[in-house]
């Protein structure tokens, strides 16, 4: 379980609002964040990473206080290890398929598996700039995946894959999340895109 | 022709290269992060042997080196180091001369590098140093290579500062710029042409060089 209950001013074209989220995500559950462009999605999942630091309110999981205003704590991303999938698939480009698998773990087990899963077997020494937009999608994720992340978070993970890709994806996606217990939370702006994978959803809205 | 003002100059350029690059790729890593107003003026600091005339910088630098200043007298009585007309006061002089010119395309190539390079390696665990040598410098690498390259030949080039704080003290201080300059004084073109045509080869090789290795890094638009 991840409880969560956030404030944030935000900066927009029409001044500052402000972005309030409050939620419970039960363990090893996926849940789809949607709401109109500019109201702050990416803004909530950088929040839970620790990448932004929210004004008010608080972040728990099970057994861990990742965020709390009033206590003063605020963990390091480095210490929250979430699974961070970014828009912009955020793939360093020096580094190999291969390479970006192993700088995430040292378990080769787990990366021929996700190497699979991801049917990218046959490129790991290629480099981002090599790779269609599809592969480099498919690389941000497994990536992600490869710290067996108890929290996932995903930015519009599955925009450039086609719908034969993207629901082979999901049937093995949602077979390792559950074996890992990960808790997962996507943005999407296309119904079409989640079908299938989600079981929850949260709307946010800018106030 | 005598070959000591060449390797004085070539000596001097290593160094301060290597110097630089020590220092001038975490300088450039701090500025390149969130800017404050002291950020702006510790830049603008920074830049100002770019604009300043040599012979301005050579003589504040000559004025705050000399036995008679309160640096200059620290230095020469707790480590018997003088910083003028010497070459460790050449040093010195070059490694503020030639500052901007590793900074500068540093920190612009650090800060051009989207945000999520690094916030993906936070993530993954990784702290600020292991993300900095592991992610961020290998992507800037064309002008990493760039501002040592730069760096070097700048400081090959030096002639104003390296005058006013070293004179031209043979094998000491007279690099091949002073030394071109101090042949063309004493009517000596035979020799000046000869050190001139060194220094114009060596350079010449060098942008070259630059050239060949960032070809790939950078194509053109429309190509």
């Amino acid at each position: 379980m991840i409880e969560v209950s956030v404030n944030k001013k935000i900066k927009t074209y029409k001044g500052n609002s402000q972005l309030l989220v409050q939620s419970v995500f039960p363990i090893g559950s996926i849940t789809k964040v949607h709401g109109p462009s500019g109201s702050g999605k990416t803004t909530f999942l950088k929040i839970l990473a620790g990448l932004i630091t929210p004004e008010q309110g608080y972040i728990k999981t099970e057994n861990e206080i990742w965020f709390d205003k009033k206590q003063q704590i605020n963990w390091k991303p480095q210490q929250r290890k979430v699974g961070f999938v970014f828009q912009d698939y955020a793939l360093f480009p020096n580094m190999t398929v291969l390479a970006h698998l192993e700088y995430a773990t040292s378990n080769n087990q787990l990366i021929e598996r996700l190497l699979m899963i991801g049917k990218m077997e046959s490129f790991t020494k290629h480099r981002p700039a090599q790779l269609s937009g599809g592969q480099q999608q498919r690389l941000a994720i497994l990536r992600a995946l490869a710290l067996k992340p108890a929290l996932l978070l995903m930015d519009e993970a599955f925009s450039a894959l086609d719908d034969e890709l993207r629901e082979a994806l999901i049937t093995d996606l949602k077979i390792l999340l559950e074996e890992f217990g990960t808790t997962t939370i996507i943005v999407s702006h296309h119904k079409q895109e989640t079908i299938g994978f989600c079981n929850r959803d949260l709307k946010i809205e800018l106030e | 022709m005598e070959w000591t003002p060449i390797w004085l100059s070539l000596k001097l350029a290593a160094i301060t290269t290597i110097i630089l690059l020590l220092i001038g790729i975490p300088m450039a890593y701090w500025l390149s992060r969130r800017s404050s107003l002291f950020k702006v003026v510790i830049e603008a600091i920074l830049t100002m042997p770019l604009v300043l005339p040599p012979s301005v910088l050579g003589f504040y630098l000559l004025l705050t080196f000399s036995p008679n200043s309160t640096l200059g007298h620290l230095l020469l009585a707790n480590f018997n180091l003088s910083l003028v007309f010497s070459f460790e006061g050449l040093v010195v002089a070059s490694v503020i001369y030639s500052l901007p010119f590793m900074i500068s395309p540093v920190k612009s190539a650090l800060s051009h590098l989207p945000r999520s390079l690094a916030e993906a390696s936070y993530t993954m665990g990784k702290s600020r140093f292991e993300t900095f040598y592991r992610v961020l410098l290998p992507n800037i690498k064309s002008s990493l290579w760039t501002a040592t390259v730069l760096t070097f030949a700048h400081t090959l080039g030096e002639f104003g500062v390296v005058l006013m704080i070293g004179g031209k003290l043979d094998g000491i201080t007279k690099v091949a710029s002073i030394a071109i300059y101090d042949a063309v004084d004493n009517n000596q073109y035979q020799q000046a042409n000869q050190y001139s045509l060194v220094l114009f080869a060596i350079t010449f090789v060098i942008v070259i060089l630059v050239f060949i290795f960032n070809r790939n890094a950078t194509r053109g638009p429309l190509e």
